[in-house]
């Protein structure tokens, strides 16, 4: 093999794992992206059916209520608006009334979040960036979360 | 006064490291012995500097110097002083501290086992070297400086996060620093080569021994990282493609494919800009790594610090280095030539594929974890790249790979001829192929194609790994011969290989057989999972040293058979009241009991998450086997041998190549 055949082969096969990599890439993005809304974005409407996502924010004091098994129904709010949520599993640790969470899942034809996934922080001083900024665009920052200045 | 000789010791370490940078690279570019003849001593003193600097922070920990405000945020007086020590690295200056250390330790090590290295190569190499140590240093300094007083000091401390007080996570970050940190070496010797203009095959092996170690510390970090996350986070999963684990992977890929590609450069002299290009990505992926866990830029259970002027800091750090090293290589690679010749078919090129699938796969894992970052920091929207992406990407690129490494040390250097090749490995194929499929089908699941396709591209691997390790001992007629006369590297890649199987045998079975369930148990209930019964007997209070817990007790039965009892725990540390599951585990090579705790329940009932996890210890068990391979290659002779010879050749002709 000359060199130049050599290095078009080489060309050649990083084209092509290039090529490959992308498709794979670009096709898995597609359906794997989980955009972050708001509560108040939810009940605006804007976020997607029957395609999951994330909704943060606060758990609404006095709001987590038990049922038969280990389902758990409760709310999220950033302030103006909040949406309703219902979660089959154990719930993190961290999880407290007043604490702010990121949960994934699917919005249901009741208008219902059915989570997949809850997520708290292991720091009660941690609030998610994204719910963070949520809670600072509607004005609902708690007074106790002095580190977050983002 | 203690912190005080700390801080100072930091600041001399600078100076060191000012002084091993300084002359011997001004040194080396003139060609003045007296001033290159600075590098060995400096870096010595610089690490020395670093140990009393790091012991100083450990003493205050160990003393309870509240004082401080590092001790007072990370410690606490009624810490078990094993974790005090280990706080030392607990939090974000003191790991940083620990950064800079390990940079030293491996400084020191260049210094004393490279008397092998011609002198301008060695000063090159350690004021590289220098220049990222003075870099980590200042960053330290100005921004995160675990030395700090704090007034008025607390009576006590604010506790270490509870999620650290484990010996896994004791352990984790100094394994993984190691590995980090030792790919600068790599890093050092391709940019003393790009300067000294000598990309030659004694380069390569001098970086293949370093490259080796720091590779199977990275291997060990990440190990002792997933069963950390498996064992303490209580969710049973072993990887989670969360953005910090991914910093820990892109180099580790991207070393495994320098390793590869130093092989062919050493042996062959082929691949030389390659490898020089590797080795730049290699390290500036751990920067990165280092960067992202250490800006506040991911949601993460990681990111503890979120100072902007720390994130803007490594940010420049990090440009510099990777701005300034490729500048060097667009520069200087144009004049590497390779002289070495191949066919399509060689040894050389299945390398080489090998080398592309493993950077491709490094680079799609590097797309998910920065594109949220990206479009965050341009207002585009909040968005996560989850596990689903990964899985998606990652399994397509990495099948190749245990195909290929099953067949390509079976093909000869320079020209392979795959007739003789399919010849001999056909029926090894096949009997995996046939293994693997009638396995899962008469086991499990006749429908289960990824299990099968797995399991059989293991099977193909180990056997294929043994095949050719066989076909090399019988060239000699008495079989103990062959066994001695084969060189430790070769047991090195074989064991590595096997251990790549046993991962792969772990990560299918565990995928695709684990069972769980999410019960809802009063005192004296049971449950089914999996062929075993788990009955619940209650939960009552223990007390640890800075915690209380509710210790839950269940008998695991096998028939009628009690085969384990499990006392999972919930436990809520004193100082920061946090609540921790502590989950049970009864651990095995076929499969593993999990048992956590969720909530207490009204009537003495909780939830409780069961799992039963078959093969996963295979996962851990096939990185151990990698790493017993990278050192037992790394302990090669002809490592040391080259030493040798180097002093007879001293007399000028140490350049010239040896072996």
């Amino acid at each position: 093999m000359t060199p130049r055949q050599r290095r078009m082969a080489l060309v050649g096969l990083m084209l092509a794992g290039v090529a490959g990599a992308a498709f794979l890439g670009l096709t898995a993005f597609q359906k794997n992206l989980l955009y972050f809304y708001t509560p108040s974005q939810v009940s605006a409407g804007e976020a997607p059916k029957g395609y999951p996502f994330r909704v943060g924010g606060l758990v609404v004091k006095d709001s987590v209520k038990r049922s038969e098994g280990v389902t758990v129904r409760f709310e999220v709010t950033d302030g103006p608006a909040t949406v309703p949520v219902v979660y089959t599993g154990i719930l993190p640790d961290l999880f407290r009334e007043g604490q702010g969470i990121i949960s994934i899942g699917q919005m249901n034809d009741q208008g219902v979040f059915v989570a997949s996934e809850v997520l708290a922080k292991h720091d009660e001083n941690y609030m998610p960036p994204e719910v963070g900024d949520a809670l600072k665009k509607s004005g609902q920052l708690p007074t106790s979360y002095k580190d977050y200045q983002k | 006064m203690i912190a005080e000789l700390g801080h100072f010791s930091l600041v001399m370490a600078l100076m060191m490291a000012l002084l091993q940078a300084v002359f011997p690279l001004w040194g080396a570019q003139r060609r003045l012995s007296a001033w290159m003849a600075v590098a060995v001593p400096a870096g010595r003193a610089q690490f020395l500097f670093l140990l009393v600097s790091i012991v100083c922070l450990g003493i205050s920990f160990v003393n309870n110097d509240f004082s401080i405000e590092y001790v007072a945020k990370s410690s606490n007086s009624s810490l078990p002083l094993y974790y005090r020590i280990a706080a030392v690295w607990g939090a974000h200056e003191g790991s940083m501290l620990l950064w800079a250390f390990t940079l030293g330790l491996w400084t020191c090590a260049v210094s004393i086992f490279s008397r092998s290295l011609n002198e301008e190569m060695l000063a090159r190499v350690l004021g590289v070297m220098a220049l990222v140590s003075i870099g980590i240093e200042l960053f330290i300094l100005f921004t995160s400086n675990p030395f700090d007083r704090l007034v008025p000091s607390p009576v006590d401390g604010n506790d270490m996060n509870p999620l650290l007080q484990d010996f896994g996570m004791t352990i984790h970050p100094p394994m993984l620093y190691m590995g980090y940190v030792g790919l600068s070496v790599a890093f050092s010797f391709a940019i003393a080569a790009l300067l000294g203009g000598s990309l030659d095959s004694a380069w390569a092996r001098w970086s293949r021994p370093w490259t080796l170690v720091a590779w199977v510390f990275l291997t060990c970090g990440i190990t002792l990282g997933s069963w950390w996350a498996y064992y303490e986070l209580g969710w049973g999963g072993w990887w989670f493609w969360d953005p910090v684990e991914n910093a820990s992977f892109m180099p580790w890929l991207v070393a495994t494919a320098l390793l590869h590609s130093l092989a062919v450069t050493e042996k062959r002299g082929a691949f030389k800009a390659w490898t020089v290009l590797l080795a730049l990505f290699a390290f500036s992926l751990s920067l990165l790594g280092t960067f992202l866990v250490r800006s506040g830029v991911l949601t993460s259970v990681h990111a503890f610090a979120a100072d902007p002027s720390r994130g803007l800091f490594i940010l420049i750090f990090l440009a510099l280095v990777v701005g300034g090293s490729l500048l060097l290589y667009a520069l200087r690679a144009p004049m590497v030539k390779d002289n070495a010749r191949y066919a399509l078919v060689s040894r050389e090129n299945l390398l080489l594929l090998n080398n592309i699938l493993l950077v491709t796969a490094s680079a799609s894992i590097l797309l998910g974890t920065l594109y949220p970052l990206v479009l965050d920091a341009l207002g585009l929207g909040k968005i996560s790249v989850g596990s689903p992406y990964f899985t998606t990407v990652f399994v397509p690129v990495m099948g190749p790979i245990f195909l290929l490494a099953g067949i390509a040390p079976m093909f000869g250097w320079r020209q392979a001829e795959p007739g003789r090749i399919f010849k001999r490995a056909r029926w090894v194929f096949l009997a995996s192929f046939g293994l693997g499929v009638s396995l899962v089908a008469l086991s499990w699941n006749p429908a289960d194609f990824k299990s099968m396709a797995g399991l059989s591209m293991a099977f193909w691997l180990a056997s294929s790994a043994l095949l050719s390790l066989y076909s090399r001992v019988s060239l000699r007629a008495n079989p103990l011969d062959g066994l001695r006369s084969q060189s430790p590297s070769i047991y090195g890649m074989t064991l590595a290989h096997l251990g790549a199987a046993a991962f792969l045998v772990g990560a299918v079975m565990s995928n695709q057989y684990s069972v769980e369930k999410i019960v809802r148990l009063a005192p004296g209930e049971t449950t089914e999972l999996g062929g075993y019964r788990f009955k619940f007997e209650g939960v009552k209070e223990v007390a640890g040293p800075n915690y209380r817990a509710k210790e839950g007790s269940f008998q695991v039965f096998e028939g009628e058979q009690a085969v384990a009892e499990l006392k999972p725990q919930k436990r809520v540390y004193k100082v920061q009241r946090n609540t921790m599951t502590e989950a049970a585990i009864d651990p095995g090579l076929l499969r593993d009991l999990y048992v956590a705790l969720g909530e207490s329940m009204e009537g003495g009932a909780w939830s409780v998450r069961v799992y039963v996890k078959p093969f996963i210890r295979w996962i851990w068990l096939g990185g151990l086997l990698m790493m017993a391979g990278g050192l037992c290659s790394a302990a090669d002779r002809r490592y040391r041998l080259q030493a040798r010879q180097a002093e007879f050749a001293d007399g000028g002709l140490a350049g010239a190549k040896a072996g």
